[in-house]
């Protein structure tokens, strides 16, 4: 009989971790796919999208605030249209020279006609129906309530009729249902994060269930519960990662496309809710987001499963 | 308790109940002595295959200490108890092969646990597997093996890491006397080299083959010691006759 064979001489035991192709041999991929990829890419796709309008409407508030915080609206509001025209032109030369004050436009008869036509008709109803003097004016700084109430004592003299508004609280409203929308969509991610999560952990629970056995027996031939669940979140890495690219491609292709239709307006407002290059990275951090969520999803599956074992 | 030199595994005062059922084993007090080569032997439902578990770390004991490599495993924390089976080898009654794996990747299993490069697997793996003669079917899976190719599988997986303690639970169930006798000579070999094994067996000529052996016989889960070779120390009489001790750790 000849001799056995020298068992294990000199073998470098840790010299790497357990890993690569060998370990994933372990969970024979055919148990792990399924329908994963497709949720994923499912709510990746939806999560971009919630994002996109989220950042949309962000920039669109942020933009109108922008351009409306300094705008402020003087209405001469006189009945006799002499007194109101006087009253109107001193305004005008007293706000002109606060130095407040970047810029002034006294909106036109015409323009304010125009305005009015949609309620009052065609016809020259300026003499019938006093209409008040418009002073568009731009300041150099905010429209705050401090600065609109020292404007306001400016002209208390000189045009005792004269009323001042902020334009941007004349959108308040709509900010706030901007801001309302704008947490939805965030809610909608959070929603969406947590039924993929949900997904990703019946999906490793019965994955770890199906191969329950053989991850007894690298249990107890001494393989470490991290290097168990390594096994198992490579497996889940590699089907969100397919599932979230997909998902991703096509929550960008549907946002150019409405993003194509909302540019056919052809809408001052709309222009506001452009992307800028960080809100791509945002978009494009999503599935990234997605896989290390499963990633961890899956890890704390396995271990909490292989921690019922001694 | 603290584990001194000279021993490997110590049972002190140790049962295990499953559930609320009555105790399968019962104030087991042993000690395993290092390079020694034991044979387990008891009726069916004695406790044997329980007593295994125990040893393989597999089971915690209702009641008692068991001291391995030095350390109390029952107070070990949980996350370093791995460590501890890489210096086990273990072959299970019921094999315990993963079905998808070839012979090779089964047996090269422990190797790569252990974090052995893949450079430094393959001629060890080849060699142990033709010396179970088994190095023609290297690549086939096992449920294509018979069932004495899954044992011999089995068996060449448990000792590849050279482990401190073999633990094999009926090895040679399913082979023929003449690779009974080579799987035996491959333990003896281990045994050599400073493993202590623990071999469940019902079979009497395997027990007569190795007659410097000592024996662990349980009876309704209570261990069976009259020579009190199993104490430690151990009788005199008996230490005298067999050369016990050297280093635990």
């Amino acid at each position: 009989m000849k001799q056995p064979p020298p068992i294990a001489e000199n073998l470098d035991r840790g010299a790497t971790s357990f890993g690569g192709r060998a370990a994933a041999a372990l969970v024979p991929r055919r148990r792990i796919s399924g329908p994963v990829p497709w949720v994923l890419a499912i709510m990746i796709m939806l999560s971009a999208l919630a994002a996109g309008g989220a950042l949309a409407l962000s920039n669109l508030a942020s933009s109108a605030r922008g351009e409306l915080a300094g705008a402020i609206t003087v209405q001469i509001i006189e009945a006799d249209a002499e007194l109101r025209a006087q009253q109107s032109e001193l305004a005008a030369e007293l706000l002109l020279q606060d130095p407040a004050v970047r810029s002034l436009r006294r909106v036109p008869r015409e323009e304010l006609d125009r305005m009015m036509e949609p309620w009052l008709g065609v016809a020259d109803a300026g003499d019938a129906i006093p209409i008040p003097d418009l002073l568009d004016v731009q300041l150099n700084r905010q429209a705050s309530e401090a600065e609109l109430v020292r404007l306001q004592s400016l002209l208390e003299n000189d045009a005792p009729n004269s009323r001042i508004d902020a334009q941007s609280s004349l959108l308040e409203p709509v900010y706030s249902a901007l801001t309302a929308l704008r947490y939805l969509s965030f809610g909608l991610i959070v929603l969406l994060a947590l039924a993929s999560s949900s997904a990703v952990w019946l999906a490793s629970r019965s994955a770890f269930t199906s191969n329950r056995e053989t991850m007894e027996i690298v249990h107890l031939l001494g393989g470490a519960d991290k290097q168990i669940a390594g096994i198992f979140q490579r497996s889940v890495a590699m089907d969100v990662f397919m599932g979230a690219v997909l998902g991703l491609a096509l929550g960008v292709a549907v946002m150019l496309v409405i993003a194509g239709q909302f540019a056919a307006l052809d809408s001052g407002m709309v222009e506001g809710g452009g992307f800028d290059w960080h809100d791509w990275l945002i978009i494009a951090a999503i599935p990234i987001a997605g896989v290390l969520i499963a990633i961890m999803t899956a890890r704390m599956t396995v271990v909490s499963a292989l921690r019922r074992m001694l | 308790m603290s584990g001194g030199q000279g021993r490997i595994v110590t049972f002190d005062n140790v049962g295990l109940r499953y559930g609320t059922e009555p105790e399968v084993l019962s104030d087991l007090s042993f000690t395993l002595f290092p390079g020694s080569f034991y044979f387990l032997t008891g009726a069916s439902g004695a406790g044997k295959t329980s007593l295994l578990k125990l040893l393989y770390l597999a089971q915690r004991p209702s009641r008692g200490a068991i001291n391995m490599f030095g350390r109390d495993v029952i107070t070990t924390p949980r996350e370093e108890l791995p460590e501890f089976r890489r210096r086990l080898g273990v072959v299970f009654q019921d094999f315990r092969l993963v079905g998808h794996l070839s012979a090779f990747d089964n047996v090269a299993l422990p190797l790569r646990i252990a974090g052995v490069r893949e450079a430094d697997i393959v001629r060890p793996v080849s060699e142990m597997l033709d010396w179970v003669g088994l190095a023609h079917r290297a690549q086939s899976r096992p449920a294509t093996l018979s069932g004495g190719e899954q044992q011999r599988v089995a068996i060449a997986r448990a000792v590849i890491g050279r482990p401190d303690l073999l633990v094999a639970d009926e090895p040679t169930g399913n082979v023929d006397p003449e690779m009974a006798l080579r799987l035996l000579r491959l333990f003896e070999a281990l045994n050599r080299l400073g493993t202590t094994v623990v071999v469940a067996t019902h079979d009497v000529q395997l027990l007569k083959s190795l007659p410097d052996s000592l024996i662990m016989r349980l009876n309704k889960g209570r261990l069976l010691d009259p020579t009190g070779a199993l104490r430690y120390p151990p009788r005199a009489s008996f230490a005298s006759t067999h050369s016990l001790g050297g280093d635990g750790e």
